[in-house]
C-alpha cells in the first residue's frame, strides 16, 4: 500500500468522474461539432458539463472555455489578452510557471511577495500603471498553499490600471475554496480537472463577458473561436462530474483534511528537530503542509520516503525529473541552502488517518538517517 | 547487496545495471543532472536522462534523478574556466569524478543506505594482497582507469565497475541482446558541457576575457601571435600565426602572465620530467620505478617517481605535459595514484 501525500501534483479520480466518463470512452463517441445523432448527443454532454462548470465557478455557461489543462488555460489568459488588447503583463513572483513564464516571455513585470508568501500589495501598486494590460495572481500557491488576497489585488488594479484584465490561476484553490465567490473579482479564472478528481489533460478558463482573448489554437473554431480542436468529450464530462462532487463535499472534506493536516504538521514539528513550516498555516488551504528541514536534501529524503512507500515531493520538477530549487521559496526569502531541504506534503480528498500515521512514522526516521549519514565522503 | 548504479544514459552504465541485476543484487538506478546549459554529448542533457530512465524501466528497476548542478558549477565548471584563465589545461572529467561521482554521489549512496555505488567505467576494482586495487579495463582502447586515479581505499571498497572486464563490443552485444535502447548509442566525446557547435573557444569566450599574446621562438624572436593565450595548449601546432614553409613548430610553453607563447621544434616538446601536485594514492604513497600516463589514452612511459620532490623523471625523454593535466602513476595495469601536472618553468626546464 502506498501512502499518497502528493495531491497538489494530482489527486485520484473521483468515482463520480470515472462513472460519468465511461459512456464517452465507449459507445457515445461522437464529435460534438457534427450534426447527426451521435454528434448531437456528444454536444449535449459538453453543454451540460459547461452548465455545471459555470455554476461551480460562478460564471455564465458562455463564459466557460474548455482547454487541455490548467497550463493551457493560464497561457490563453496571459498571452490571449496581451495579443488581443496589448499592454504589459504583471504577475506575482510565486506564480506557477504556467503563468510566470508567459509573463516573462512577454517582457512583463514580476511583483515581490512577503515572507508569508502573500503578494506585497505596495509592490503591486508600484507595478501598476496605464501600460498594464493583464494582472495575474494565483488564488492559492501550488508549493506552499498560501491563499492570496485576490480581492484586494483586483481592487488595486481597478484603481491604478482600470483598463487591465485580472486573471487568477485557481488550479490549486478549487479543491479547498469556494472559487465561485472568491474569484468574482477576476475577469479570467483558470482551473485544471485533475487537481480535484477529474481526468488529467482537461481544464477550463472562465472568460467573463466583455473580455476578449486571442486564441492560442486556430482551426475549427470550437469554443466560440477561443479554442479550436475537437472537444475532449469524456474529459470534459468527467471534469464537470468531479467539480460537482468536489463542491458538494467541500465543506466536509476541508474540515476533515484540515484536521489531518494539523495532526501531521504538528506531529512532525514535535518529532523532528530543525524543521519549520514554510509560510503561515493560518493562511494556507487545508491540504497544504510545506516544511523545511535543516541539514538535509529533500532529493535524498524523497528517495527514502519512496522506498518506504510514501509519495511526496519537494517543489516543482523540471523536464529531466530533477529537483530545481524552488522559485516560490526563494521569493519568500528562504535561503537556497534551506530550500534544498523543502518537503511538500499535500493532502487530498482520499487522505486517511492511516496515511498521516504512516508519514509520522517514516519521515522522522528518514530525516534522522540522512543527518547521521551526511558525512562528506572524500575520495582522497 | 543494495547497489545504486549511476546511469548516464550511455550503453556502458546501462549494461552495468543489467549485469548487477543478473548477479542478484538489489539495484536502483540514478542519473545526475549536472549541467543546465547547452550540451550535445555525455551525461548532462535531458535526452540522456530520458535514455537512462527508459533503460531503468526496461530493466524494471527504480530510477531517480539527482540535481547536482550547483556542485557541478562550483566544483567543475568554475575551476575549468579559472584554470584556463591561468593558462593551464584542465581535465574536467577528472574533477567531475573526484567531486561529483565519487564524492557527492558516493556520499548520497551511503546516506540512502546503499552498500555500493556502481558506474559504467571501463576499469577494474579487485581486492588483492590485502588492499583494494584499481586496474585498467579489459578493453585497452576504452580503458578509463586514468580518470579514476583519485579513488582511494575507502571509495574503492564501496564502488563496483561491472563492465570493466568486458570489451566495448561485448558491452554493445549484451545491450543489443537485452533490447536496450542505448545499445547503438555513440560513445560520449569530449567535455559534456561544451557543445561541438560552439566549442571550447565560444564556451570560454563567454566567461573569460581573452588575452592576445606574442608567439616567440627559443631565441626570443617574435614569430607569430595568438588571439587568446588562455586557449593555447602545449603541443599545439595550428592557430599560432606562424609562417609556413619551414619545419613544423609547436607551442612548448605558455605564460598567460606575460601573454607569451614559446614555440620550438619537435625535439623541444620533449622533457625529462614532470612535476606533480595534489597527489592522491590508491593505497599509500609510492616511490621509485613506475609508469607515467599523462592523458586519457596516452602512452604509459617508464619513469622514476621522486616522492620527496613530487617529480616523475622519465627514463627516456617524453612529451611535455601541459599544466593542469592529470599525471597518473601505474605499476603494470594497476593505478598507484595520480596528481596534477604543475608545469612550472623550473620543473620542465
Amino acid at each position: 500500500m502506498v501512502t499518497y501525500l502528493d495531491h497538489a501534483a494530482t489527486t485520484p479520480m473521483r468515482p463520480e468522474c470515472a462513472e460519468a466518463m465511461a459512456p464517452y470512452l465507449g459507445g457515445r463517441f461522437g464529435n460534438p461539432s457534427g450534426g447527426h445523432a451521435l454528434a448531437r448527443a456528444a454536444r449535449q454532454a459538453i453543454e451540460e458539463a459547461r452548465d455545471t462548470v459555470a455554476s461551480c465557478l460562478g460564471a455564465e455557461p458562455g463564459e466557460v472555455v474548455f482547454t487541455g489543462g490548467g497550463t493551457e488555460a493560464d497561457n490563453l489568459a496571459i498571452t490571449g489578452v496581451v495579443a488581443r488588447q496589448g499592454g504589459l503583463a504583471v504577475c506575482s513572483a510565486v506564480e506557477h510557471h504556467a503563468v510566470l513564464y508567459p509573463v516573462e516571455a512577454l517582457g512583463g513585470r514580476v511583483v515581490a511577495v512577503h515572507v508569508d508568501g502573500r503578494i506585497d500589495l505596495a509592490a503591486l501598486d508600484a507595478a501598476l500603471d496605464g501600460q498594464v494590460g493583464v494582472v495575474s495572481l494565483m488564488l492559492v500557491n501550488n508549493e506552499v498553499g498560501t491563499i492570496q488576497p485576490l480581492a484586494e489585488a483586483a481592487a488595486l488594479v481597478g484603481e491604478r490600471a482600470p483598463g487591465a484584465v485580472v486573471h487568477t490561476d485557481a488550479v490549486q484553490a478549487f479543491p479547498w475554496l469556494d472559487v465561485a465567490s472568491l474569484a468574482v473579482s477576476a475577469h479570467l479564472v483558470a482551473v485544471s480537472a485533475h487537481k480535484f478528481g477529474g481526468p488529467q489533460g482537461v481544464g477550463a478558463l472562465v472568460v467573463r463577458n466583455g473580455v476578449e482573448v486571442e486564441p492560442l489554437l486556430r482551426g475549427g473554431g470550437q469554443e466560440r473561436e477561443r479554442r479550436s480542436g475537437t472537444h475532449n468529450v469524456a474529459g470534459i464530462v468527467g471534469m464537470a462530474a468531479a467539480m460537482q462532487a468536489t463542491v458538494d463535499q467541500r465543506p466536509v472534506t476541508v474540515e476533515r483534511v484540515g484536521r489531518l493536516r494539523d495532526h501531521l504538521a504538528d506531529g512532525l514539528l514535535a518529532a523532528v528537530p530543525g524543521v519549520t513550516e514554510s509560510g503561515s498555516r493560518a493562511i494556507k488551504v487545508a491540504g497544504a503542509c510545506s516544511l523545511l528541514f535543516e541539514g538535509i536534501e529533500s532529493e535524498a529524503l524523497l528517495v527514502l520516503l519512496d522506498q518506504a512507500g510514501m509519495c511526496a515531493t519537494a517543489a516543482s520538477s523540471c523536464a529531466s525529473g530533477a529537483m530545481e530549487p524552488s522559485h516560490v521559496l526563494a521569493a519568500m526569502g528562504v535561503s537556497r541552502a534551506l530550500a534544498y531541504g523543502s518537503l511538500r506534503l499535500s493532502l487530498g480528498w482520499t487522505t486517511t488517518d492511516a496515511d498521516v500515521d504512516h508519514a509520522l512514522e517514516v519521515i522522522p526516521d528518514a530525516v534522522a538517517q540522512l543527518r547521521e549519514r551526511s558525512v562528506i565522503t572524500n575520495t582522497r | 547487496m543494495k547497489v545504486l548504479v549511476a546511469m548516464s544514459g550511455g550503453v556502458d552504465s546501462s549494461v552495468a545495471a543489467a549485469l548487477l541485476l543478473d548477479a542478484g543484487h538489489d539495484v536502483t538506478g540514478c542519473t545526475m543532472k549536472l549541467w543546465g546549459g547547452a550540451s550535445d554529448t555525455g551525461c548532462c542533457s535531458v535526452a540522456d536522462v530520458d535514455d537512462a530512465r527508459r533503460v531503468a524501466q526496461q530493466l524494471g528497476i527504480d530510477h531517480f534523478v539527482f540535481n547536482f548542478a550547483d556542485d557541478f558549477t562550483t566544483s567543475v565548471v568554475e575551476p575549468y574556466v579559472a584554470a584556463h584563465a591561468a593558462g593551464r589545461t584542465p581535465n574536467p572529467c577528472v574533477e567531475c569524478n573526484r567531486s561529483l561521482k565519487f564524492d557527492r554521489l558516493l556520499g548520497r549512496a551511503y546516506a540512502l543506505g546503499f552498500d555500493a555505488l556502481a558506474t559504467g567505467h571501463h576499469a577494474r576494482i579487485e581486492h588483492r594482497d590485502g588492499a583494494w586495487r584499481l586496474g585498467r579495463g579489459a578493453d585497452a582502447a576504452k580503458d578509463q582507469s586514468y580518470v579514476l586515479h583519485m579513488l582511494g581505499q575507502e571509495a574503492l571498497a564501496r564502488t563496483l565497475l561491472p563492465v570493466g572486464h568486458l570489451d566495448k563490443a561485448e558491452v554493445r552485444r549484451r545491450a543489443a541482446a537485452l533490447g536496450l535502447r542505448t545499445a547503438a548509442k555513440p560513445d560520449s566525446q569530449d567535455v559534456c558541457f561544451i557543445t561541438s557547435v560552439g566549442g571550447r573557444q565560444s564556451f570560454l569566450g563567454e566567461r573569460l576575457a581573452m588575452t592576445p599574446g606574442r608567439v616567440i621562438d627559443a631565441g626570443g624572436a617574435e614569430v607569430g601571435w595568438v588571439a587568446a593565450t588562455e586557449l593555447v595548449t602545449i603541443g599545439q601546432r595550428r592557430g599560432l600565426g606562424l609562417a609556413g614553409g619551414c619545419e613544423p613548430r609547436y607551442a612548448v610553453s605558455v605564460d598567460v602572465g606575460t601573454a607569451t607563447v614559446t614555440v620550438g621544434g619537435a625535439d623541444d616538446l620533449l622533457t625529462d620530467e614532470v612535476a606533480v601536485e595534489a597527489m592522491s594514492w590508491v593505497d599509500g604513497p609510492v616511490d621509485g620505478s613506475v609508469e607515467v600516463q599523462c592523458s586519457a589514452h596516452g602512452t604509459p612511459r617508464p619513469a622514476a617517481f621522486d616522492l620527496q620532490a613530487g617529480v616523475a623523471r622519465f627514463t627516456a625523454p617524453a612529451p611535455r605535459v601541459a599544466a593542469g593535466q592529470s599525471v597518473v602513476l601505474y605499476y603494470g595495469d594497476d593505478v598507484l595514484g595520480g596528481g596534477t601536472a604543475r608545469g612550472d618553468k623550473e620543473a620542465i626546464a
